[in-house]
């Protein structure tokens, strides 16, 4: 079981298209898409967030993100009023980064406040994401062969990995050096296929979080 | 002088009315500065508040309020849902399950609905939003109710400061909402936000008489 989302935005076309986005990095979570009015209109409808969010919940609560103004506040009244005993909270964020975080997240294990904080630092500027081993622990120089590098979805089966080790992991590439448990930071390195990366890692398994790193790339990320 | 259950729902009908009326005025206003739709929005609320009343009215103050902040939340939409459903919600709360409601609870269930209004919407006064109307129409009704200002003189009191209010947003720089995209450009159009909400409160100071 996961925490489920439900994205709150009102077209119901971005809605769906970002629950389908978010659900190639996160297959296991529960993505509900609540977008638009009933009758295909822009708008957003209170009772349909509140039927999203029971339909989101595997008994873990729900995270909901929104998209604008009168969005966040239909969501808010919605987990005001749920009833049933389902925990949900409204996340603070860019809804089509802060999806992608919290979906990966959620799928990660992450619980309701780990999900919903995901979201909310998805929209943080890059250097707000200091990458934290910087020197010393281990290290391993590893070149990408994977057709699209670091991109979205190899980023996410990365930091999913990561979440079992208890290690500070960064990625570095060239002058730039990203947080390894953020598939933002990590996709905003841009390392392509080609590309030689240094893995950095610190802690009580750093080891092994290098070993996994390392089994990723060379198996390319299971593409 | 105190109001029954049949007052609040006389009331809510004659705001239906009222609302009905000054739709095409609400949109105008809307389409100045936002998305046009909020004479429609409130129409289609309260047209269902009027149609779930002749369903069978429920027998307290609280219950008739509580009847249309649900009402008002699943049909209003955009902003306007949650800011008036939370408004009604509040106040429905704050008038227990008593059968009449007396000047005092009044001016109590009128002060959740603003308290409730800017912590759904985050706005202050002089943001050029509802709150410039409800913000000063519960100082007035506070006022006028200490000063032994029976039912209809409370809401009275508040829909003249409520109008006042609506008023001064013509000149205010929007903060909240979408007409706050427009920045300087919205200045001279007044918020249909504050102009509904005097509208209401005209309604059912009307009412009350």
């Amino acid at each position: 079981m996961t925490v489920g989302l439900v994205l709150v935005s009102h077209s119901a076309k971005l809605a769906e298209g970002l629950a389908e986005l978010a659900a190639q990095m996160a297959p296991d979570v529960k993505i509900v898409p609540a977008g638009g009015l009933p009758g295909g209109e822009i708008g957003t409808d209170y009772d349909e967030v509140v039927a999203a969010t029971q339909r989101a919940d595997s008994g873990d609560g729900v995270v909901l993100l929104y998209d604008l103004g009168s969005a966040q506040m239909t969501a808010e009244l919605a987990v005001e009023s749920l009833e049933g005993g389902v925990a949900a909270v409204v996340a603070d964020g860019p809804l089509v980064e802060g999806a992608i975080a919290a979906a990966v997240a959620a799928q990660a294990g992450a619980d309701r406040a780990g999900v919903a904080e995901a979201a909310g630092s998805a929209g943080l500027p890059e250097d707000l994401f200091p990458a934290k081993p910087g020197e010393g622990g281990e290290s391993a120089d590893l070149v990408l062969h994977n057709e699209v590098g670091l991109h979205a979805r190899p980023a996410a089966v990365l930091v999913r990995s990561l979440a079992a080790f208890d290690a500070e992991v960064s990625v570095r590439l060239g002058e730039q050096e990203a947080d390894a448990h953020s598939v933002l930071a990590l996709m905003s390195l841009g390392a392509r296929q080609g590309d030689r990366i240094q893995v950095r890692a610190r802690g009580p398994q750093a080891g092994d979080a290098l070993a996994k790193v390392t089994e990723l790339v060379n198996g390319n990320f299971g593409e | 002088m105190t109001c029954t259950a049949e007052g609040v729902a006389a009331a809510l009908r004659a705001a239906a009315e009222v609302v009905a009326k000054h739709r095409a005025e609400l949109i105008e206003l809307d389409r100045a500065i936002g998305d046009g739709d909020h004479g429609e929005n409130m129409n289609r609320g309260f047209t269902a508040i009027v149609a779930a009343l002749d369903a069978g009215a429920p027998d307290t103050p609280a219950a008739v309020v509580k009847l249309a902040a649900t009402t008002l939340i699943s049909k209003v939409g955009g902003a306007a849902g949650p800011l008036y459903g939370t408004a009604f919600l509040r106040a429905s709360v704050k008038l227990g399950d008593a059968s009449e409601m007396d000047t005092a609870t009044l001016v109590e269930a009128l002060r959740a609905a603003l308290e409730g209004v800017q912590a759904r919407g985050k706005a202050v006064g002089g943001d050029a939003t509802m709150v410039d109307a409800l913000l000063p129409a519960v100082s007035a009704a506070q006022t006028a109710a200490e000063g032994g200002g029976d039912v209809a003189a409370v809401l009275t009191a508040a829909a003249d400061a409520a109008d006042r209010g609506a008023e001064s947003t013509v000149d205010l720089v929007p903060r909240k909402g979408r007409a706050s995209y427009l920045g300087e450009r919205a200045v001279g159009h007044m918020d249909p936000g504050a102009r509904s909400t005097a509208l209401l409160l005209r309604a059912f100071a009307e009412a009350a008489r």
